[in-house]
């Protein structure tokens, strides 16, 4: 594993809200071309360890690396300075940010949990707009059309993505119209679009049966390799990450409780208690 | 194959139509003098077109409730003013104050002034965008009403005197030479502002309207994309006022009020939150009603309104509410009306096509022979 070139890099990540400890000293690396799983019960900060790499929290401490460079890093600063409940409180001692726009510029692509699409524009504008991004146009030439040829290009890399996405027949659909499986779809081709290099999935089987479950699965590896990615999701369904992760991280309450593949973390019992645990009782 | 039947349609019927409306307008011209009060609406609806669409862009497209049009109509009428008005003219209207040196032989076509004030409130507006468009919907509101007043009194402040004539305003301004050049004018802009919003700008635009959020993960930079839209519908608003102060041949600071930005915050709404040609046909629609209910304002007595009834003393009595400012009232509940029944304004946020028609049409026609089929 240690020849993969490493694509994301967390170094004891902390976020912390007012008193709350949301993540807490979290690490955790990617490399190139695997499938990595964070699982965790509900509240476990999950969605804020996303939320820190794709740019929308700026972390309290630690430092995320991608493709070597640092696209975030925090110490505590100001009132967060007397507050900071976290750990490595002195280890850091740079701030750099980024808006979450310029990190999926730098190839970092998302879902969200609860899905957000433009619903009311067709499912192909949904997509082209990703395109915005890398098209080389001004205001000028884009209200003057001359850059045409551009428009052009980006519309029909649009139409090949849909095909390849299978939503060709729902082109002029509005996207909120689509059925709820082809709505997570439509988010990841919108995804895809950006041209990124890592993928970052926020529950992406959240509310499918388990036959859709397992097509997702199949879609995922099957993305993976066709457009080279390095795929870090968040799940619940233990069966869809079981199958496909090569790497599992499991945090509750903020911090990594256990870390590895997925039978060594399946039969954790730190695991078993906090996550599995639950489970029992309802 | 069908397609392209369908295209050739489209393009047939939009050239009979601007055929229509440019025959329709060579009429008023040809005979102006009867006419003034059709080209007088035909102006005004049409520079209200232009400021309801560029406000359109900001609320409709992009999403960011800016009420600030009104301060930006007045920066662009009092440019244009100040830059057109003949330079023999300008001692007798600048007597109190004096025009700067400066400023008094500066002489410029109406083109080239249209395009300073363009050019000036782009410029106001990319630095006042900077710390306000951080703000969200009310919060914003509330800031670019704010500029919108102070802008308004900046102008009419004795201090400037010597530029802006402070409280006595700018007039004389030379009227369009004909109704072609105020509506070529505003249909170029228009026009602009349409290709704007159809590009892929256009799309970031209302990307940040449905979700900011999914908006900025699609790498769309919110804060720039906020930035251009509101420098871009400032600008044009700036041109509106320009285009306002030119048909009203002056221009003053108590034409800019509040009131205006709702005027213009109505046409949007009625006509469509979201589309350029519902903002069009609203600007039309609200200036020309308010002009069709005029005949509400006067005062009638029953025999005036039923002749057979003179000498009654029925006859001898008013005409219930029909009295000054009712067409005030009427035009209230027409309002009321619309919005219940077409809460999406009139287009709704789609635009109006030919091929929107057809599907109209051809609807009634499946609907009919439906029904008739049952029957």
């Amino acid at each position: 594993m240690s020849e993969k070139k490493n694509v994301l890099l967390v170094e004891h990540l902390t976020m912390q809200f007012g008193g709350v400890v949301a993540l807490n000293d979290l690490s955790l690396h990617v490399d190139e071309g695997e499938i990595v799983a964070l699982i965790g019960p509900n509240g476990a900060g999950k969605t804020t360890a996303f939320n820190c790499i794709t740019g929308v929290y700026a972390p309290t401490n630690g430092k995320i690396d991608f493709q070597g460079d640092t696209i975030a890093e925090g110490h505590p600063t100001g009132r967060m300075k007397k507050q900071y409940a976290g750990e490595n409180k002195d280890t850091y001692t740079k701030t750099i940010s980024h808006t979450p726009d310029e990190i999926t510029k730098r190839g970092i692509a998302r879902t969200f949990q609860n899905i957000r699409l433009f619903g009311s524009q067709t499912v192909f504008d949904n997509v082209l707009v990703a395109k915005h991004m890398r098209a080389k146009q001004n205001p000028f030439t884009a209200t003057f059309m001359l850059n045409h040829r551009e428009e052009k290009r980006m519309r029909d890399e649009t139409w090949q993505l849909l095909e390849e996405q299978n939503l060709q027949n729902y082109a002029d659909w509005e996207a909120s119209a689509l059925p709820y499986g082809m709505q997570r779809r439509l988010e990841i081709a919108r995804a895809l679009a950006t041209g990124p290099s890592m993928l970052c999935l926020d529950e992406p089987a959240a509310g499918m049966n388990p036959q859709e479950t397992d097509e997702l699965a199949s879609f995922i590896e099957e993305i993976r390799d066709r457009y080279h990615l390095t795929i870090l999701l968040i799940e619940h369904h233990m069966n869809l990450v079981m199958n496909i992760s090569d790497r599992i991280y499991c945090i509750d309450f903020g911090r990594l409780i256990s870390k590895g593949s997925p039978d060594a973390v399946a039969s954790d019992p730190k695991v078993i208690e906090a996550y599995l645990g639950v489970q029992q009782e309802d | 194959m069908k397609k392209k039947k369908v295209k050739t349609r489209n393009l047939v019927l939009t050239l009979i139509v601007l055929a229509l409306v440019i025959a329709y307008l060579a009429f008023l011209q040809a005979n102006s003098m009867q006419h003034s009060y059709a080209i007088t609406i035909v102006e005004r609806s049409c520079i209200y077109a232009v400021a309801a669409v560029s406000m359109n862009l900001i609320i409709g497209f992009t999403g960011q409730f800016s009420l600030g049009t009104a301060g930006f109509m007045c920066i662009g009428a009092y440019v244009t003013g100040i830059l057109t008005i003949p330079v023999d003219m300008r001692d007798q209207i600048y007597y109190l104050y004096g025009m700067a040196p400066w400023l008094h032989d500066v002489h410029l076509p109406l083109g080239v002034a249209l395009i300073i004030a363009f050019a000036l409130c782009a410029g106001i507006a990319y630095l006042i965008g900077w710390p306000i468009l951080r703000l969200k919907s009310d919060y914003l509101a509330i800031a670019t009403l704010g500029f919108s007043e102070i802008v308004r009194a900046v102008f009419g402040w004795d201090g400037l005197g010597p530029i802006t004539n402070a409280s006595y305003g700018v007039s004389n301004i030379p009227a369009f030479t004909s109704i072609f050049e105020c509506v070529a004018i505003c249909a170029v802009c228009i026009v602009i502002m349409g290709l704007l919003i159809h590009s892929s700008y256009g799309r970031a635009f209302k990307a940040i309207r449905d979700d900011d959020v999914a908006a900025e993960a699609m790498g769309i930079n919110l804060f720039r994309t906020k930035e251009l839209s509101f420098v871009i519908s400032s600008a044009f608003a700036g041109v509106a006022g320009g285009l306002l102060a030119v048909f009203m041949r002056s221009a003053v600071t108590s034409t800019f009020t509040v009131a205006l930005t709702y005027n213009i915050l109505l046409m949007v709404v009625l006509g469509g939150i979201g589309s350029v040609s519902g903002s069009i046909i609203g600007a039309f629609l609200v200036t020309g009603s308010q002009e069709w209910l005029r005949f509400l304002d006067k005062e009638y007595y029953w025999s005036d309104l039923f002749k057979n009834l003179a000498g009654t003393a029925f006859g001898g009595m008013k005409v219930p509410l029909l009295r000054n400012g009712f067409r005030m009232v009427i035009f209230s509940i027409l309002l009321m009306v619309v919005v219940l029944f077409w809460n999406h304004g009139i287009t709704g946020s789609k635009e109006v096509t030919w091929d929107r028609f057809a599907a109209f049409f051809a609807g009634r026609k499946r609907k009919k022979t439906a029904q008739e089929a049952k029957k």
